[in-house]
């Protein structure tokens, strides 16, 4: 091939993807970390440097930030726990030879496939009018709270939204990995008189390490990064208690049209979200067995 | 495998994951039961099933939200934007897995860095370039978005399995007289096939059901997508249930149907979709 030609080719073949890229995240990216050393308040005004000043202003002044940073942390962590223990449970139930178990992961799948806004509007209508109405029938104290009205059933409600949208998407990896696991091993503990609580502890938990690395990685990184739930859902509200990181720069950046302090705290969270990232998944991998 | 013979631990245990299903069931009973009911009704009993069946109520939320223009939205969008990322995202792996150099080697760094970087730290500054190339209120414009945002994911499935494709078809394709673009498009598209399916699915699902780009895109109302259109209904008429729980259910049925008859490909999509490259 001709040096020329073999240009031509290459240009061909990665030209497309690597153009849109540059230009759609690359450039962004790069000119987001300068803007956010600059006062800039509109998408055509000209951005004026003004050094680590928004940096400072975020760390001094603006406590909602980090408020919805801790939101998003103790949010993600209740997530995560609750999405993983009960998708690993229904994925150990569903390998069993149940006859409906085809129907069931189709059930547990479907809230997956809809789009965020739709699924926060489903559930504020049934916290809201759902909960009352099945309160008055039952007379049950938790679904008489003031559901989305408060900063804990706010927490909780969208909690609930996360958790029944992904615990299906996550049961499906865990069942595909469930019935991987060699039968051999599980055969030779039981000869030895290991208990069913045994087995899963000393033998299923261990090897089922690198699935639960992939669902935690997916978790974290849809629970922090989260915002058309929760914008549907509780719009932040009330009184900005369930604000995420998300929300809360696009309320910087669009709404009250601050691009340099917006383009500084997505600089903060890309370096936290980076970090963390990074720290789970070497902690997971250490923790895997290979057999 | 670790699954037992029918006993009665089993026999408890699917009674447990029945009663889950049916919770997990319940919200789209309460929408759909109360999307059929008048306003009064739906305020006074909402789990009850409909005395009277308020057919108006859809008709309402079509008309509302120009449901069959925005169904035609979503599609015309989500159709060419996958096609093409499929096209560029596997001649693109293809040429990286290929062709070891410095210059892919970087590129596909670039990529997987990017597959971590969250949207709200590339939204602000991205916001100005859609704004300085007039993509503000285009279809198209909201399209190449697309094809920047979601490459790298694209690259990222299809590098991984490329990667376990074996070099000796090409290479005897090679011998043959075939050239490069020959090889590509005879040789290697049919070899990776079923990935291209799991592209197909993962970001049909991503992109039909994307919010963020299309409210920052899209502000012209005869050009929204499924989601936007029901989120500015909702802004429009708050605590209307009787249309907005139509609205939600034409909003959901077109992916829902998607699903129940693609469930297959769907669920093998997600398994291969989750394995560390």
């Amino acid at each position: 091939m001709t040096l020329v030609k073999k240009t031509g080719l290459t240009l061909l073949f990665i030209g497309p993807a690597s153009i849109f890229f540059i230009l759609i995240i690359a450039y962004p990216f790069f000119s987001g970390i300068y803007y956010s050393f600059t006062e800039w308040n509109g998408v055509n005004a000209k951005p004026i440097w003004v050094g680590m000043r928004n940096f400072i202003e975020i760390f001094k002044e603006d406590s909602q930030f980090f408020a919805s940073f801790w939101f998003t942390v103790r949010f993600t962590v209740t997530t995560l726990i609750l999405t993983n223990v009960l998708a690993f449970a229904f994925a150990l139930i569903l390998i069993q030879p149940i006859k409906s178990r085809g129907p069931l992961r189709t059930v547990f799948f479907l809230p997956n496939v809809i789009g965020g806004v739709l699924l926060g509007f489903i559930w504020r209508f049934i916290l809201v009018n759902g909960f009352g109405t099945i309160g008055e029938l039952t007379n049950l104290q938790v679904f008489m709270l003031p559901w989305l009205g408060s900063p804990e059933t706010g927490f909780w409600g969208i909690v609930i939204v996360y958790t029944w949208r992904s615990v299906g998407y996550l049961m499906i990896i865990y069942i595909a990995h469930l019935l991987n696991i060699d039968t051999h091993l599980l055969e030779a503990a039981k000869i030895d008189g290991a208990s069913s609580f045994g087995m899963f502890s000393k033998i299923i938990l261990p090897l089922s390490m690198s699935a639960i690395t992939v669902c935690l990685f997916l978790v974290l990184s849809w629970t922090f990064k989260s915002f058309d739930i929760v914008l549907s859902l509780t719009a932040g509200g009330p009184f900005r208690s369930t604000e995420t990181v998300a929300l809360n720069i696009y309320y910087e950046a669009f709404s009250y049209s601050n691009f340099g302090i917006g383009s500084a705290k997505s600089l903060i969270y890309f370096i936290l979200v980076g970090g963390v990232t990074m720290l789970q998944v070497r902690f997971t991998k250490s923790r895997e067995v290979e057999v | 495998m670790i699954a037992q013979k029918r006993n009665t631990k089993v026999t408890i245990a699917e009674i447990f994951v029945i009663l889950a299903a049916l919770l997990f069931l319940a919200p789209f009973y309460f929408v759909i039961v109360n999307s059929l009911k008048p306003f009064g009704e739906i305020l006074k009993n909402a789990a009850s099933l409909p005395q009277v069946f308020a057919w108006s109520n859809y008709s309402k939320a079509i008309e509302k939200i120009n449901f069959v223009k925005v169904l035609c939205n979503s599609l015309i969008i989500t159709t060419i934007s996958v096609f093409l990322l499929v096209i560029f995202g596997s001649m693109t792996s293809w040429w990286i897995v290929r062709h070891k150099s410095k210059l892919t080697t970087i590129l596909f760094f670039a990529f997987v860095a990017a597959m971590i970087t969250p949207f709200q730290s590339i939204m602000i500054p991205l916001m100005r370039v859609v704004t300085q190339l007039h993509f503000v209120n285009t279809h198209i414009g909201l399209i190449i978005v697309y094809m920047g945002y979601s490459t790298p994911f694209t690259v990222f499935l299809y590098h991984g399995f490329i990667k376990s494709v074996p070099l000796q078809l090409e290479e005897a394709a090679l011998i043959d007289g075939c050239n490069t673009l020959q090889i590509f498009f005879h040789i290697v598209i049919p070899l990776i096939k079923s990935m291209t399916v799991t592209v197909l699915i993962l970001q049909a699902l991503l992109i039909w059901n994307d919010f963020l780009l299309p409210l920052l895109i899209l502000s012209k109302k005869d050009l929204h997508t499924i989601p936007l259109a029901v989120f500015s209904f909702f802004g429009q008429y708050t605590n209307r249930w009787d249309y907005a729980l139509a609205t939600l259910v034409l909003g959901m049925l077109p992916i829902v149907i998607f699903f129940l008859l693609l469930q297959k490909y769907v669920v093998a999509g997600v398994r291969s979709g989750s394995v560390k490259g």
